[in-house]
């Protein structure tokens, strides 16, 4: 097993707990539990820890049967807006909330995905394997730019220093990583990132970051992970990979 | 007959912008090209200096897109070469006072009496910028052997992909053969590493370029400069001939790896 190959530096304190989901192009959220008086400043404080991964969305608040009021929305809005995020639409089941929302010129439903409704012809063969959504970019990240999903993010090709990659799940790279990324970006300590040369300028999961060490010599693939509350890289071993394969012949 | 707009930018200032420029428009015009230059620095204007035509300016390009004179009335015609001519840039406007559409109208109407339009972009991602890109057919991006020079230069070719122009190419320019043998700089390989783009040419350093600059004579005009050769060889590469990227070939066949690179 090789040693951990990231420095590790710094480390967050595990972040307030706030359920995230992706829809589409934009965020659904569930509004903690409690008085709103405890809740509003909670969800605030849960989205400030994650203010990266938040920066630029478009939210769906899932307020279930709490009661609110125009007031009471508008100013949620006014400081979700503060934070540069948008709120698109709410979810409840109060007829009160619901007029509020309405009031407001807030959806009343997750919008509408821009992406049309997939062709029969692509559905899984096999049933029984459920993917996840990822989005998937072919070319190069240059410096300055930015790619942010909720989801896991795919990228064939380079990522250059000064791109910055922030991602809710994992990130795979056929290529050299060697901007920003943050996996995990809303806290899933389980995200990998995966890239045929892993030298990030800083690499984060969840709340860990680090960076890259010094090296020479060419890239190898590597997987950099969270274990044991150590944010650490190990390359891909193609030892590991030939045992299982042993029994196959191959023509 | 239509002029081809070439645009001559690079993110960080100081990298040779405006050297590139006036080469390029000297040794194209010596192959008896017909070539415009224009300085789109507005506000900080030196293309003229450094072709040795401040003394001649009366009207710029505000002039020409505010309507104060005749687009023939703002060009100024070289001292030595008679088919190389200046657009200067206003020194005493800003940036706002031209749009990108002004830029393509201007370039339009160029294009039927000129074989080559050559836009020396202002530093910087902003208007000024967006103003050259405009109406380029192709865009040079020139860059020194430095990290951070070379980050602009990334930053400026995802922005000139984002408008879907043709690729950008690359002059590497003021390499110190010295330094890189040393390994105290980054070579051209460790620059196309990043950038990914097309090699258009290498310019070694060369104290001749800062004379040539304040004396206004470009050193494509010197047979004996090393940078000289380099730009006029980058202007027969532009005019489409082959010529050999003669410095760079190092034991490991490096042109092999370059085009590998740009063609991957």
């Amino acid at each position: 097993m090789s040693p951990p190959q990231v420095a590790r530096y710094n480390r967050r304190p595990m972040p307030t707990a706030l359920e995230i989901k992706g829809i589409g192009d934009g965020l659904l959220v569930n509004v903690p539990t409690g008085s709103w008086t405890e809740a509003r400043p909670a969800l605030l404080q849960a989205i400030d820890e994650r203010a990266d991964f938040f920066r630029g969305a478009r939210l769906v608040l899932q307020l279930t049967d709490r009661e609110l009021g125009a007031a009471e929305l508008g100013k949620l809005r006014d400081a979700l807006a503060q934070r540069e995020i948008g709120l698109s639409a709410i979810l409840s089941t109060s007829e009160v909330t619901q007029a509020a929302g309405a009031d407001l010129g807030l959806g009343l439903q997750i919008p509408a995905q821009s992406q049309p409704e997939p062709l029969d012809e692509l559905a899984p063969i096999d049933s029984d394997l459920i993917g996840e959504e990822a989005v998937l970019m072919r070319r190069t990240l240059r410096s300055g730019q930015t790619l942010r999903h909720p989801g896991h993010v795919v990228i064939l090709g380079d990522v250059n220093p000064g791109a910055v990659i922030i991602a809710g799940g994992h990130v795979v790279i056929w290529g050299r990583m060697r901007g920003v990324v943050h996996a995990g970006a809303a806290g899933d300590e389980t995200a990998m990132v995966c890239a045929l040369d892993l030298t990030p300028t800083q690499l984060r999961i969840a709340g860990h970051i680090s960076v890259s060490p010094e090296r020479r010599g060419p890239g190898r693939p590597e997987v950099a992970h969270v274990r044991q509350g150590q944010l650490i890289a190990e390359s891909w071993q193609p030892e590991k990979q030939k045992e299982s394969r042993k029994d196959r012949t191959v023509g | 007959m239509s002029a081809t707009v070439v645009t001559v930018t690079s993110g960080k200032g100081g990298v040779g912008k405006t050297t590139a420029t006036a080469n390029l428009g000297v040794a194209l015009a010596e192959a008896e090209q017909r070539v415009v230059c224009i300085d789109a620095d507005i506000g900080l204007r030196n293309l003229d200096v450094v072709m040795g035509l401040e003394n001649r300016i009366v009207y710029d390009l505000v002039d020409i897109v505010e309507g104060r004179c005749k687009l023939r009335q703002a060009m100024i015609k070289d001292k030595r070469l008679g088919n190389l001519y200046l657009i200067p840039a206003a020194q005493t406007r800003d940036k706002t006072a031209v749009s990108p559409r002004d830029m393509v109208k201007l370039t339009d109407e160029l294009r039927k009496d000129f074989d080559w339009v050559l836009i020396d972009s202002p530093a910087g991602i902003e208007r000024g910028f967006r103003n050259a890109l405009a109406p380029a057919d192709i865009v040079l991006i020139v860059t020194n052997p430095e990290v951070s020079a070379v980050r602009d230069a990334d930053r400026i070719i995802g922005m000139v992909e984002a408008e879907e122009k043709e690729p950008p190419r690359l002059i590497l320019n003021r390499v110190k053969p010295e330094m890189v043998r040393r390994g105290e700089m980054l070579t051209t390989e460790d620059v196309l590493d990043v950038l990914a783009i097309d090699l258009i040419g290498v310019v070694p350093e060369d104290d001749g370029v800062i004379t040539a600059s304040n004396q206004g004579l470009p050193v494509a005009l010197n047979p004996r400069s090393k940078a000289g050769k380099a730009f006029r060889e980058i202007a027969r590469r532009l005019m489409g001939e082959e010529v050999p990227l003669e410095a760079l070939q190092s034991p490991n066949g490096f042109i092999r790896r370059i085009s590998r690179l740009v063609r991957g």
